[in-house]
């Protein structure tokens, strides 16, 4: 089996796995959206709650693997349900007025991140014992230290006693979001610290991580036969090394990419940014069971598809891939 | 001669080497990890106050003094005593989920790596398949149906989602111990496979176990700190993530309380740190390259290393001055000399001279 069809069952699995989690999760748990409903409107009559289970296709009807099917049928329509919080509003109009927010955020900030951290790690790895190398420490505390307390830290320097940066939010409350340079202008302001922030503490790991491999890679006979005979030191380092040790970083990125959503979560949260990660924390504390699921769904296929983009650009960079089965 | 220098090392003088030859970022690490251990242990033992105490007559933040020595928060609890106790259930839980996700991990692994095939194939399925879903977001969604979710449930869902990456690695470590002469060997003799797995395959899996489980602990640690934070986990006991979650909720920041909002994070920052260190060493401990630039030297703008930078190069380089004197007295010192040891520490000195020797 070739490398790619490979990855794609994984994938497909994951997907299933992620979907019949997300089904059983509110059949085996407490809590359920027609009481919670029935807490938030008080004035609804006992008699309302057959009708909001037929709302909410909760009550249960059927036998289970009748109803699995009928959550599958409903999800491959992009049906996800009503939210109990935007209420009459569904999932999936919630959803796609948070989705952008997040991505071009985290996205941005994802891939200045790891561009900067590679770089750093090549160059730490080339000036072995150099000013970068020995700054090594500090980028590791930066690893370790909570990414919510560095945000708070951010958010008292910078926004509370300098007044640089907004203290949170997406934008100024009075403009209405929509492709205009007002708002637009607004938007990134509110930005620059969440992704600053982010960047920070993520771009250690790449930093470290390619470090690493680049000191092994230089070790090779074939980097010092390169250095032997004479090529410009550029040249060894970009096309020698760098090229060979980068391999593990573009793996690594395919598997982080889990926990920079993960990461965007509490980013959110802090800085009260209207994506999908403060989204899913406002539907868990207000109870918003729908609402909660289908950002997990969506979360689940973003993180999969993306792995999936970063294989294809694997085997791209790693013609290996492409002549045996590696995995 | 060369061997008789090298002999006549004093043994306390080699055991103190063979202990300096553990990284000392893995020392620091086991170091500060052992510090806190030690607060787990003993700390609510040692807490002056009560940490739910309550100060029914305050309403901000007392700074650092005499009677509570890392000040108070907005109602008069002590901060140390917070502190001293909750530094054990967050390390309590990072184990915890260390030892069972690292057992999963090593279960699965050595079964996939060992038996290969069909058993393979759906065992690296199942574990590549954990590993993309997201672990977070899968976390909050769970605990928000459990909103009273205590320390054992946040340890059991971290444990289930914390294991892929470790068994990962082990499979592809046991594929290559399977395949190895010594393994073989044993399987001549007639040896029973749980004996292969436990005493030829598992004993040379050992730094990979343990940096996976050092790695298992720090992302339990984070993690369960980071959903505590968010209000997700366990409130009702004292933990760095409670403690964090409280100076969040009272604003402590705003106040400007760094007494009280700078310990916690601090801590699990250190706590971090210490497990990154751990498995930093433990890293440069199975590949030697990754250790110090001390044989690294630069001629002419062009940074020349050592092509083969082993632990026999850099203790040869400590007692080159002592070698070069013995090859001195020896005369040429490479002619009658045959003993495998002697040609190779001539042959590492000559590779580990290049450039210095050559180009002046």
């Amino acid at each position: 089996m070739s490398f790619i069809a490979r990855r794609l069952a994984t994938y497909i699995f994951a997907a299933w796995i992620a979907v019949t989690v997300n089904f059983f999760i509110p059949r085996l748990m407490p809590g359920n959206v027609v009481t919670t409903m029935m807490a938030r409107f008080p004035s609804l009559q006992p008699g309302a709650m057959k009708a909001l289970e037929a709302e909410f296709g909760v009550g249960h009807a059927g036998s289970l693997i009748h109803q699995y099917f009928a959550y599958l049928v409903n999800l491959f329509h992009g049906n996800l349900g009503l939210s109990t919080n935007y209420y009459p509003s569904s999932v999936a109009t919630v959803l796609a007025q948070t989705i952008p927010w997040t991505l071009i955020l985290v996205g941005t900030a994802t891939v200045i991140s790891f561009a900067l951290g590679t770089l750093l790690g090549i160059l730490a790895a080339w000036h072995r014992g150099g000013l970068l190398d020995q700054l090594l420490p500090a980028f590791t505390f930066l690893q370790a230290v909570p990414y919510f307390f560095l945000a708070l830290l951010a958010i008292d320097a910078f926004a509370l006693h300098w007044h640089l940066f907004p203290n949170g939010g997406g934008y100024v409350m009075p403009l209405v979001p929509g492709w205009h340079w007002r708002f637009i202008q607004s938007a990134v302001y509110h930005s620059i610290l969440p992704a600053l922030t982010l960047i920070v503490t993520s771009m250690a790991g790449w930093m470290l991580q390619m470090r690493n491999v680049m000191i092994t890679t230089i070790g090779e006979d074939y980097v010092l036969a390169a250095q032997a005979k004479g090529l410009a030191n550029r040249r060894v380092v970009w096309t020698y090394a760098a090229r060979n040790a980068i391999l593990p970083n573009i793996a690594g990125f395919a598997i982080s990419l889990g926990f920079v959503v993960a990461g965007a979560l509490v980013m959110e949260f802090v800085f009260s940014y209207p994506g999908v990660g403060y989204t899913l924390y406002n539907a868990v504390t207000s109870d918003d069971y729908p609402l909660m699921q289908g950002i997990f769904l969506l979360i689940a296929m973003a993180v999969l598809i993306a792995n999936l983009l970063a294989d294809a650009i694997y085997v791209i960079a790693d013609p290996r891939t492409r002549t045996r089965a590696a995995y | 001669m060369a061997v008789a220098v090298i002999s006549t090392v004093p043994a306390a003088t080699r055991r103190k080497r063979s202990l300096r030859s553990v990284p000392l970022k893995a020392k620091l690490g086991a170091l500060i990890i052992g510090a806190f251990v030690l607060v787990a242990i003993i700390g609510p033992y040692i807490a002056p106050f009560d940490p739910s105490a309550i100060n029914s007559g305050q309403s901000l933040p007392l700074g650092p003094n005499g009677v509570h020595l890392l000040g108070t928060t907005s109602f008069g609890g002590d901060v140390l005593s917070q502190l001293l106790v909750g530094v054990r259930s967050t390390v309590v839980l990072g184990l915890v989920t260390g030892v069972v996700a690292t057992f999963l991990s090593v279960v699965i692994g050595v079964s996939a790596g060992f038996l290969g095939g069909f058993a393979d194939e759906g065992l690296s399925l199942l574990s590549n398949a954990f590993l993309v879903l997201p672990a977070l977001p899968l976390l909050v969604v769970i605990l928000g149906y459990l909103p009273n979710a205590g320390n054992i449930v946040t340890a059991f869902v971290l444990s289930i989602l914390g294991w892929p990456w470790g068994a990962r690695v082990i499979r592809a470590q046991t594929m290559s111990l399977r395949s190895r002469d010594f393994v073989a060997a044993s399987r001549e003799t007639g040896e029973r496979t749980w004996r292969i797995i436990f005493f030829e395959i598992l004993p040379n899996e050992v730094s990979l176990i343990a940096a996976s489980f050092v790695g298992t602990v720090l992302y339990a640690v984070l993690t369960s700190v980071a959903l505590t934070f968010l209000g997700l986990g366990d409130l009702s006991s004292w933990s760095l993530g409670s403690m964090l979650y409280w100076v969040q909720n009272q604003n402590a920041l705003v106040l400007g309380a760094w007494w009280w909002f700078a310990p916690p994070g601090l801590c699990v920052a250190f706590l971090g740190m210490g497990l990154v260190l751990l498995n930093f060493g433990l890293d440069e401990l199975g590949n030697p390259r990754l250790r110090d630039a001390a044989g690294q030297r630069k001629i002419g703008g062009h940074a020349w290393r050592p092509a083969d930078p082993t632990p026999v190069l850099r203790e040869l380089q400590l007692s080159q001055r002592q070698l070069a004197g013995a090859l001195a007295a020896e005369g040429s010192g490479l002619g009658g000399d045959t003993s495998s040891t002697a040609r190779r520490f001539v042959g590492g000195h000559r590779r580990a001279g290049r450039g210095r020797g050559d180009v002046q």
